[in-house]
């Protein structure tokens, strides 16, 4: 973080940051929309706003603001206020130390994939104290199974990141970039595959999302909620969906690195965040739910010695380049 | 006083709150999200003194693990909302409890308060790199050692684990 910069930088910074948390998240949610409606070959939204139902979204938003702000008498009512807050807020803070060129980031931390795992960590948070303050069984069994899809996903994650981390030598996301070379696409593959499925999990986006689990235990976590608060939980699903895209195009797929990568390199980014956030979408729509036991087994057998013959690749490869 | 001391008071204030409400209040799982309030706070001490990675490094394995661990194991087990009682202790028991702790904060600052200096807080910042290779360098060994600790005590809650429910299955 420069020393030196003015109050109206830090401003404007911030500004910038928040647009980008509020926009970019709708615009994954029109995406999701209008795939899902072209992948069940149906049109989704086309009234709202005019070309393709666009305002969709911000119609919903009015909608929500409507709502009957419901408080369950049983709940335990501080936590069940706070909860949205502590689940949308991490991502806000994650989302400003994402470079999407070197210039162009809201916080260059030293550290920034640290800050990023830690954000995305405490996020959870808002989620386990929504399953538990509602005081409904269904709630109370989606908070569970998101306490240990998160314990069991985040491991593999943090050595996806090492992984990458250990091969540029830093662990700022903007240094992760600049040192990112073409051929990394195949030597950091399985760190990618691990953060992919690990991110997914962590978002609690189909085929992970046996937490919320709607034709089975109603959203889990999110059954009693209503009105803005249940728009906020929305809005963080999306907001993963960004911060998740963005991290897999910065660190696995060399961000800003393309022709004219000078002046269009933050483009470059989003270019390359967008398939991924597709893939989102279309894990949703073409695969069953994982049952509570096969993401266990998934996680422990598949992805952690995944993940740790990645590093131990990533770790020869450091030395004999050296 | 600077800005760096304000910003250390505030956080070492809430920390402390938050440790005091998590071992006081009557609701078991609001004890666990004090815990959150004391532990991210304590974070952020670290990171007015310049120490970023260590900073980090307590948000994700503290409130990201070690408190999820927790919630969880409340979850699972019994977690009432509203006050609850069963997790009482005498007054007897408090009074030792209160003694002890106090002692142990004595010693603490004993210790620590003339090595503290009274001079306004300096940031001093440690690089992530300075930081890993004297980690991995010179206390390369105690890393190592506590490793196996955990490993060792990781493989015995595993044992315990299965040997009580292999007898359960014996004894039905």
């Amino acid at each position: 973080m420069g020393a030196a910069m003015s109050v109206w930088e830090v401003v404007l910074r911030s500004v910038a940051v928040l647009a980008a948390f509020l926009v970019l998240p709708l615009l994954v949610g029109f995406m999701e929309h209008k795939v899902m409606a072209h992948m069940q070959a149906r049109l989704g939204p086309m009234y709202a706003g005019g070309f393709h139902g666009w305002a969709q979204l911000i119609a919903d938003a009015a909608k929500f603001v409507q709502k009957d702000d419901l408080l369950p008498t049983a709940a335990d009512k501080g936590v069940f206020r706070l909860a949205p807050s502590l689940a949308l807020i991490p991502y806000l803070v994650a989302l400003a130390v994402v470079p999407l060129s070197p210039s162009i980031v809201g916080a260059d931390a030293p550290a920034s994939a640290v800050v990023v795992l830690a954000a995305t960590a405490v996020g959870v948070l808002g989620g386990l104290m929504a399953g538990w303050a509602s005081a409904n069984k269904y709630s109370l069994l989606g908070g569970l199974r998101s306490a240990a899809q998160l314990i069991a996903y985040e491991l593999p994650m943090v050595l996806a990141v090492a992984s990458v981390a250990l091969a540029a030598g830093t662990l700022s996301l903007t240094g992760i970039a600049t040192e990112w070379r073409p051929w990394w696409l195949l030597w950091q593959l399985p760190a990618a595959f691990v953060f992919l499925a690990g991110g997914c999990a962590e978002i609690q986006r189909p085929p992970f999302d046996m937490p919320l689990a709607d034709s089975e235990i109603v959203f889990g976590p999110y059954t009693e909620y209503s009105g803005l608060r249940f728009a906020l939980f929305l809005l963080a699903e999306y907001a993963g969906i960004v911060l998740m895209s963005l991290l897999m195009s910065v660190m696995f797929l060399g961000a800003w690195h393309g022709p004219w990568s000078g002046p269009l390199g933050w483009l470059w980014t989003i270019l390359k965040a967008v398939p991924i956030a597709f893939l989102f979408l279309w894990f949703r729509n073409s695969w069953p739910r994982l049952r509570e036991d096969q993401l266990q087994r998934f996680a422990w057998l598949v992805l952690v010695p995944l993940a740790l013959v990645q590093l131990l690749i990533t770790a020869v490869g450091v030395v004999m380049m050296r | 006083m600077t800005a760096l001391d304000v910003a250390l008071v505030g956080f070492g204030l809430l920390a402390l709150a938050g440790a005091l409400l998590a071992v006081t209040t009557r609701h078991i799982v609001h004890a666990a999200l004090w815990l959150v309030v004391a532990l991210g706070s304590l974070a952020g001490v670290y990171l007015v003194l310049g120490a970023e990675i260590v900073a980090l490094v307590q948000l994700l394995v503290y409130v990201g693990a070690i408190v999820v661990l927790v919630l969880f194991a409340l979850m699972v087990t019994r977690s009432p909302i509203g006050p609850s009682r069963d997790h009482a202790t005498s007054p007897a028991h408090r009074g030792v409890a209160a003694v002890i702790a106090a002692g142990l904060v004595a010693l603490l600052l004993a210790v620590l308060l003339p090595i503290a200096g009274s001079g306004a807080v300096t940031r001093q910042v440690t690089s992530n790199r300075a930081l890993g290779a004297d980690l991995f360098g010179t206390w390369a060994w105690p890393f190592e050692l506590l490793s196996l600790l955990l490993l060792a005590s990781l493989v015995a809650a595993l044992a315990i684990a299965r040997s009580r429910a292999v007898t359960g299955k014996e004894d039905a």
